[in-house]
């Protein structure tokens, strides 16, 4: 018992229990054994002038209930920590019980997973009762992050468009969501230049997707793209086995617009998907990358 | 009006312990026309407690808690936990209904429905067959051992563990389906806990029948203490007319007691031998009295044979005894304050619980807007808030439910929600509502309140028929 800095304490809980408890077996027997009675079976006590204490005694198997619940409690402080430091000799723990009733629940879902577990993602996307039992691990361990509809908002990847910042086969959203991500976009204000020529460099990633751009800017800013290329490519695509975003579709995860873009090149970004793969067993990440993946594909019979 | 002094009697005087062993009552069989109203009770109480869980309904057990999917079914109900208001309700009916009852006449309560007198009663009858009346009883616990007394009280033993464990068993069959749990009672594979209330509810029920009986009453029972509070000088209790039994005496049969310088009351002491609680009614009211009326149908039928008029011990107020009232005199204090004030609270309580359940909604909906980002902006600059909604079917039937989003001008529903929902189910449903640009942009960056409505279809050929609708309040927010 970390709590207190001496076991002095322990000593004194252990002690005040012991002697309460005796002190409740010393009382019911001096009662039994006591006849302090007048001769009218009054107590002798009178309060207000003419108020008189009858005996009106208890019945004796209260008595003897009541001389069980402190044996009851002698066996409860042996068997059980109630003993200040003392630890019970059943070893009993609350972190033990709550480890016990996890491996039993564990092991009562284990069973509902286990069908799923060798069910290829394809087919588990229509399989109506796994998809729900997906949209509640998802309502409870990702919506927190990418919203309860799962289409995220700035800063969390929508899951249910085609754009896949590390891939989107099944598999890659089992790794995903295991071992989680880091997307790194590094500082690149020293590499490309000034501030002017960062400016170019994010109107011509807007020209990219056909957004509304300025031609001039962007055409200065096609050639110090070059150092862009190493990640999203020469064409801007990306690159989804080093995560690098896809730049010429409209989807903007930090936000749209040339100051958006240029405050990202000039600062970088660091976003991070923290791994589930120790919160959660593999056979629901299983059921839940399945439900992930069917967001974009067949849509769920679940939600919709 | 004059104070009756009770006059003050101690218990067991002389042994000066303050515990002493309680003597075993023997209460002598009685009929009469209050034991037959207590025997109709025992009937009525008993076919509901032991035969509903074999009720069917809807194809499943007529009444079942099943406290795992938590769901409550009373009969064409689900109800949910969000309902345990109507477990409030219950209980706050009950307690007017005690009260107002009690107030009239006494512990009806504990005379003729409390499970404590029912099962005791039950226990009682069964003691009597196997060992006799009252006097038989008594001579039986005094003799020593013999293969007649082992066959009487073994005979017994059985019987009453048998109703006990049955009773455990049925009230086990309320939480698990009674077809099931017997099946699992066969096969001998009894969940633990289903064991443990079995036994512990069916052994609970053996003690306090066989053994406990009216300690219960005297020891245990809260009620039995508070009733008294809603007790006046104008409620009905089991009395004795001591004018007209005193002074006491025997007399012959036929002789008018007035002639003899006696009183009715002959000292037959049957009114002591029926009594459950052992109390002698002819001292007066006491805490002990659960008004089984059981001293009433003994004297009564005494009375006939001595050919004196009935009702030496009868249903009478203080009052009327002591101001010598008819019945009809005593009925008419009936209507006073605390008796109109229990009838009227008992009667509002029951409309409302009534017009409630009546209008008990068969869709429940709660709206719970997403916290990990307050507002998003989408493509073409329009503003989206991501909301759950939980959805309870409170009904047996697949229920076609739309959602809608009202009070937001603009404001659209993303791939809108037609949801269907099977019986007793309850789902989380994301729902996004989408404001256009211009519309976010009049309205100004801030929390707007808006309401979902949840319509609950009609089938087939009215499938756009709107059954029953309700809104849900909730707010969009606007980023600056």
């Amino acid at each position: 018992m970390s709590d207190f800095f001496s076991s002095g304490w322990s000593i004194f809980i252990a002690a005040a229990t012991l002697i309460s408890l005796a002190a409740c077996l010393a009382l019911l027997l001096f009662a039994s054994r006591r006849a302090p009675m007048a001769a009218d079976n009054s107590t002798g006590h009178v309060f207000d002038e003419d108020l008189v204490e009858m005996n009106n005694p208890l019945p004796r198997w209260w008595v003897v209930l009541f001389v069980l619940t402190v044996l009851f409690a002698f066996g409860y402080v042996w068997a059980f920590p109630g003993l200040g430091a003392m630890a019970g000799q059943l070893g009993w723990t609350s972190r033990g019980e709550l480890a016990a009733d996890q491996a039993r629940s564990a092991a009562a879902v284990g069973q509902v997973f286990a069908v799923y577990a060798a069910v290829p993602a394809e087919k588990l996307a229509g399989d109506e009762r796994a998809m729900a039992i997906g949209q509640r691990l998802f309502i409870q361990n990702c919506s927190a992050c990418h919203g309860s509809d799962a289409r995220g908002s700035k800063g969390f990847p929508n899951l249910t468009d085609d754009d896949w910042l590390h891939g989107g086969s099944p598999e890659k959203i089992e790794e995903t969501i295991t071992l989680g991500r880091t997307g790194v976009m590094p500082p690149m204000a020293a590499a490309v230049g000034s501030h002017d020529d960062v400016r170019e460099v994010a109107q011509y990633v807007m020209s990219l997707s056909g957004s509304a751009h300025d031609a001039i800017a962007a055409s200065g800013g096609r050639r110090k793209f070059a150092v862009c290329a190493a990640c999203h490519g020469a064409d801007g695509k990306g690159n989804t086995a080093i995560g690098a975003p896809n730049l010429t579709d409209k989807v903007w995860l930090h936000g749209w617009g040339e100051a958006a873009i240029v405050d990202i090149v000039e600062h970088g970004k660091i976003n991070v998907m923290p791994p589930q793969g120790g919160r959660l067993p593999a056979a629901q990440i299983h059921v839940l990358a399945s439900y992930v993946w069917s967001l974009s594909h067949s849509r769920p019979t679940a939600s919709r | 009006m004059t104070r009756a002094s009770v006059p003050i009697v101690a218990v067991a005087a002389g042994s000066g312990s303050l515990y002493i062993s309680e003597a075993k009552i023997q209460p002598r069989a009685v009929s009469g026309w209050f034991a037959t109203w207590r025997w109709l009770l025992v009937g009525l109480t008993q076919a509901l407690f032991y035969g509903l869980p074999w009720l069917q309904w809807n194809g499943r057990q007529s009444v079942l808690f099943d406290l795992a999917a938590r769901r409550f079914y009373v009969f064409g109900m689900v109800l949910h936990p969000q309902d345990v208001i109507y477990l409030a309700g219950l209980l706050i009916l009950s307690a007017y209904g005690l009260f107002l009852f009690t107030a009239v006449a006494g512990r009806l309560w504990c005379g003729y429905a409390c499970p404590q007198t029912v099962y005791t009663e039950m226990f009682l009858w069964v003691e009597h067959r196997f060992e006799g009346d009252r006097q038989a009883r008594i001579r039986l616990d005094a003799a020593p051992w013999s293969m007649n007394k082992l066959a009487r009280r073994g005979g017994k033993q059985t019987v009453w563990l048998a109703i006990g464990l049955w009773t455990g068993f049925t009230f086990v069959a309320y939480f698990t389906p009674a077809r099931v749990l017997a099946g699992e009672v066969a096969a001998l594979a009894v969940g633990p806990w289903e064991a443990f209330w079995i036994l512990f509810y069916g052994l609970a029920t053996y003690g306090n029948a066989g053994y406990m009986r009216e300690q219960v009453c005297k020891y245990m029972c809260p009620y039995a203490r508070f009733q008294s509070a809603m007790f006046d000088r104008d409620t009905l209790v089991i009395s004795y007319d001591e004018k007209r039994g005193e002074p006491r005496g025997s007399r012959p049969r036929g002789v008018d007691p007035a002639t003899i310088g006696r009183g009715d009351c002959i000292d037959c002491t049957l009114c002591v031998q029926v009594c459950p609680t052992g109390i002698d009614i002819r001292k007066g009211l006491q805490y002990e009295c659960i008004g089984c009326a059981a001293c009433i149908d003994v004297c009564d039928s005494v009375m006939d044979k001595m050919q004196s008029p009935r009702g030496l011990i009868r249903y009478a107020t203080q009052n009327g005894m002591a101001n010598g009232w008819s019945r009809r005199e005593m009925w008419l204090r009936i209507a006073r304050p605390r008796v109109l004030g229990y009838a009227g609270v008992l009667a509002v309580m029951a409309v409302a619980f009534v017009a409630s359940l009546a209008m008990r909604a068969p869709l429940a909906a709660d709206v719970v807007r997403d916290r990990g980002a307050l507002a998003r902006l989408v493509e073409g600059g329009a503003v989206e808030n991501v909301y759950r909604m939980q959805l309870m079917n409170a009904t047996e039937e697949t229920l076609r439910v739309r959602v809608d989003v009202e009070g937001l001008r603009g404001a659209t529903l993303v791939g809108g929600a037609a949801v269907t929902l099977a019986p007793a189910e309850a789902r989380w449903v994301p729902l996004a509502v989408q404001l256009p640009t211009e519309a976010a942009q009049s309205l100004g960056a801030g929390a707007h309140a808006m309401q979902f409505r949840v319509a609950r279809l009609g089938e087939g050929t009215g499938a756009d028929a709107v059954l029953f609708e309700r809104r849900e309040k909730s707010t969009f927010v606007i980023p600056r």
